[in-house]
């Protein structure tokens, strides 16, 4: 019961979070002189174009970028109505990019759920490696074991990530004959979901999830590696063994729940992290995630597409961060009955 | 009888080092309580730990046997795989660990870590095993066992806490305890309380107890054989009477001669009355807020002091006696100027004779950083009170520096000149704090406190972090220095043998209030406080003839509202500090 009612406290806390977040995002996009529109426009002029003139100028009043930069975001946000009324973001309009020629959900669409999936599967691929790995290495600290695994860990961290994935390419494609670059096969683009499209979209993923998530797993091995090494050490792992404990049994059952937390504190973390950075492996691998087209907008002063995506990465950081204080709260005894403590 | 467990030309290293365990020997009968009583670094708990195997990675058993000969008939401990190993751990022989929070799992219930004892060793249903292990608690004394079970570790005080550590580890019946110095993180009466049970427990289920401490006082009241250790070797073995009574061998003398006792009656101390007094604090309470959980309920008040009168003589020691929470160190806080007082409370500090003194709380900046210089501070605990990567010469010229005191060589020469007067080697400046052992660190902290000559120090818990013999050491530093450079204590301690020794005024502290004050023989001949009578029925002292008398300790040691009438107080009524004697002070309605 009262897991849920924070569960409720967090989510408001989120939604006037991403307020503040909304301003910010909006004010730093408006930072840059100018805009894309009036950018156009003087281009325009000095080559002698006059046609689009018209055209560029009726956008910018179709758009209220005429108007003062409040108004803007009062608009763009969905917080008053503007030259087409009632649409902003808060009425699932998202507005026009103008780069692209085309309303910025139909750019994004698919693109967006495939970020969200090669994320997730990341994601999914740390915790999987990292953990046992971790525990692996610090139960058997200074032995073979962990002196491979940190060889191994330091070798992910330190390979450029477009370099692994073009060696992975090139010899999965030779001897596994995995697929070449993008998300599924070109014949299932467009096509509605199917079983084999799905299968096609995971076999897809298994280079772009190891080559976004290999860096990631590695440093969080080393991490685990630390705080379970200093876990160990802590009398509570005697009190285990001297019950009469079986050494994995114990090490998963008490120091692994204590030098857990800080990994689930991580998950907020991870979402961000990966979509900023994996842009240019997205391009070497071709993927149609939303990093590429983030950079784009933000070098063209596409200010509804760069908007939309900042967002959308703060959503997905505040549901992350939600996500883990959520679980963390119901981990750990200690963070639930804050103030109870005697 | 055929021994129990016997241990037989044991040997313990690291490596290529020298043994740190040597030769050691003992054995233990069914039933029977054995003390292994030894310093720090005596290879005590080493030995005791050899017994089941768990040890540090880079320990090795050299040589011996250890040979247990509980229900499985003899089997030796030392040749078990480590299947074997795991069945006799925590079901033949179970342990008991010396910091009880830290020893349990801070996110398990306490009863989920309990009744594991039970599934790890089978046999059981998880029902028996609830029933079973709520038995246990009931023995231990919890006063509502399902609410134990339920409880996470950080739900319950110290005392609670290491009673679920010997519910775990009695849970299963064992022929073995080992404990390993399992009261020496407790507070004196729930020391005796501890004691009373395991001693009650043994009774009840004929279990033999290792008890593994430094306190000869512990070693009195609970064993039956002893054996000394000093550097991994056994100095001295035998039953505890004689050995107590006469101890042969000189390390064990020495033992002895250190440890603080409570003084015999009329042992007469000067004591005058001086009216000139460095340090005055009238009517200082300390009120915190604790903010609800909920909105709706009201803050919850907590009062760290309440209304205390206390006035230090210059040149004399003013001990505050009271268990961990009574506000002790609110109240030295106070005087120092660290916190302020609720209004109303004031503290005087007159540094030199016959000057006026000035309100330690009300002060410009100037006359702050003068205060400061004037009134230092000495800390618990040597380890963690230096800065592991400063030079002692840093550590010891960084006041002189904060306070601009002299050219660089000057502080050097100062920094030196107070290394040899604490009995360390001016040579030593160029060293880093972990080359010191403890006693040699608490040293530095006295002589970095000492560096800007001040008239006051505050001491808090100056030696109870130290080895017997080394706070003995340390305790005869203090006295010299405080007789030589003139200075003034105020000496916090939760340790009454220890104040005997030093104080000349004793204030005893209970919940934030003094219950009764008076100079140290008074207080110890002829205390009037049921309080006061249950510290002192608790402390453990190296005599076998005076054994801990728990009934006093039951009858003092509780709520303020199980008092007698006449000392009884509630949150609503509190009974005035009144004066039954000359110097005597206890608080009880007249």
């Amino acid at each position: 019961m009262d897991i849920f009612r924070y569960a409720i406290y967090r989510l408001f806390t989120m939604l006037l979070t991403l307020l503040v977040v909304s301003v910010l995002v909006f004010a730093i996009i408006n930072l840059p002189p100018g805009d894309y529109l009036s950018n156009q426009i003087a281009e325009l002029r000095s080559t002698g174009q006059t046609s689009g003139l018209a055209k560029a100028e009726f956008l910018r009043k179709e758009y209220a970028l005429d108007r003062a930069l409040w108004e803007q975001y009062m608009i763009w946000m969905g917080f008053m109505p503007g030259p087409q009324g009632w649409s902003g973001m808060l009425q699932g309009n998202f507005g026009w990019s103008f780069e692209f020629d085309r309303p910025v959900a139909e750019i994004v669409g698919d693109s967006l759920w495939l970020t969200v999936l090669v994320n997730l599967a990341a994601v999914l691929f740390i915790y999987l490696v990292a953990l046992p790995l971790g525990v692996l290495a610090a139960a058997r600290s200074k032995t073979w074991v962990d002196y491979t695994a940190a060889f191994v860990g330091y070798l992910g961290l330190a390979t450029p990530n477009f370099l692994l994935a073009l060696i992975l390419f090139y010899y999965g494609n030779k001897h596994l004959n995995l697929p070449i670059g993008g998300l599924m096969d070109p014949i299932y683009e467009g096509e509605p979901m199917s079983l084999a499209k799905v299968k096609s979209i995971l076999i897809h993923l298994i280079v772009p999830t190891f080559v976004i998530g290999t860096s990631g797993a590695a440093a969080m091995m080393q991490r685990l590696r630390a705080n379970m090494l200093d876990e160990l050490g802590k009398p509570y792992v005697e009190t285990a063994i001297a019950k009469g404990m079986a050494p994995s049994k114990m090490l998963t059952k008490y120091p692994l729940r204590v030098a857990f937390n800080p990994f689930v504190a991580d998950i907020g973390n991870l979402l961000p992290a990966m979509v900023s950075g994996s842009v240019l492996v997205s391009v070497v691998l071709g993927l149609e995630t939303i990093g590429p087209t983030l950079l784009a907008a933000l070098k063209t002063q596409d200010q509804f597409l760069s908007g939309f995506v900042l967002m959308f990465v703060a959503l997905l950081t505040l549901i992350g961060t939600m996500i883990s204080d959520i679980l963390l709260v119901m981990l750990d005894p200690r963070i639930r009955y804050e103030g109870r403590d005697a | 009888m055929k021994p129990l467990l016997t241990v037989e030309n044991l040997s313990i290293g690291f490596g290529s080092a020298a043994p740190v365990v040597q030769d050691v020997s003992f054995s233990i009968a069914p039933g029977q309580t054995l003390a292994l009583v030894g310093e720090s670094g005596s290879g005590k708990t080493i030995t005791c730990r050899s017994v089941l195997r768990i040890l540090p990675r880079t320990a090795q058993i050299l040589s011996g046997a250890i040979t247990l000969n509980g229900k499985g008939g003899p089997t030796d401990l030392l040749a078990l795989g480590p299947r074997r190993m795991r069945d006799i751990r925590g079901n033949d022989v179970s342990m008991i660990f010396q910091e009880p929070m830290r020893s349990l799992s801070p996110l398990h219930k306490i009863g989920n870590q309990v009744s594991e004892v039970l599934w790890l060793h089978g046999r059981v249903s998880e029902a028996e095993a609830r029933r079973k292990v709520l038995e246990t608690f009931d023995r231990v004394g919890f006063p509502d066992p399902d609410r134990a079970y339920r409880s996470y570790p950080f739900e319950l005080s110290g005392g609670m806490r290491q009673r679920a550590m010997i519910a775990m580890a009695m849970v299963s019946e064992p022929d073995l305890l080992i404990a390993d110095e399992p009261t020496t993180a407790l507070d004196v009466t729930t020391q005796a309380q501890v004691l009373g049970l395991i001693r009650d427990l043994q009774k009840d289920t004929g279990m033999a107890v290792i008890l593994v401490t430094h306190d000869l006082g512990v070693v009195a009241n609970m064993a039956e054989q002893v054996v000394v250790m000093h550097k991994g070797r056994i100095m001295e073995s035998g039953a505890a009477e004689p050995l107590l009574r006469t101890p042969a061998h000189p390390y064990t003398k020495q033992l002895f001669a250190a440890a603080p006792k409570i003084p015999d009656p009329d042992t007469p101390r000067a004591g005058d009355p001086s009216q000139d007094l460095i340090l005055q604090m009238n009517q200082v309470s300390k009120t915190y807020k604790l903010k609800a959980s909920k909105p709706w309920q009201p803050d919850l008040l907590v009062h760290a002091c309440r209304g205390i009168d206390l006035s230090l003589p210059r040149g004399r020691t003013l001990a505050i006696v009271g268990e961990s929470g009574s506000g002790k160190t609110t109240a030295a806080r106070i005087a120092l100027g660290a916190e302020g007082p609720d209004a109303g409370g004031e503290v005087l500090f007159s540094p030199r004779p016959g000057q006026p003194p000035i309100a330690v709380h009300d002060m410009d900046r100037a006359a702050r950083i003068a205060f400061q210089k004037q009134a230092q501070m000495v800390f618990q605990d040597p380890y963690s009170s230096l800065s592991p990567r400063m030079r002692v010469l840093d550590a010891l010229t960084e006041p002189l520096e904060i306070h601009g005191i002299g050219t660089a060589s000057d502080r050097r020469d100062k920094a030196a000149a107070m290394l040899s007067k604490v009995g360390l080697n001016p040579d030593m400046l160029q060293r880093y704090p972990h080359a010191f052992s403890g006693g040699q660190r608490q040293r530095l902290s006295i002589a970095r406190a000492l560096t800007l000559d001040p008239a006051l120090l505050v001491c808090d818990e100056p030696t109870s972090a130290l080895d017997v013999s080394v706070q003995d050491q340390i305790l005869d530093l203090l006295e010299d220095i405080r007789d030589r450079m003139g200075l003034s204590y105020l000496f916090i301690s939760h340790d009454l043998a220890v104040v005997a020794r030093i104080a000349d005024e004793v204030a005893v502290m209970r919940q934030g209030l003094v219950v009764e004050q008076a100079r140290p023989e008074v207080l110890f001949h002829n205390p009037v406080h049921p309080y006061t009578k249950a510290l002192i029925a608790a402390q453990p002292t190296p005599d076998i003839n005076r054994p801990i008398n728990l009934k006093l300790v039951a009858q003092g040691a509780g709520a303020p509202d199980s008092w007698p009438d006449r000392f009884r107080f509630t949150e609503q009524s509190v009974p005035g500090l009144t004066a039954i004697d000359t110097g005597h002070k206890v608080r009880c309605h007249a």
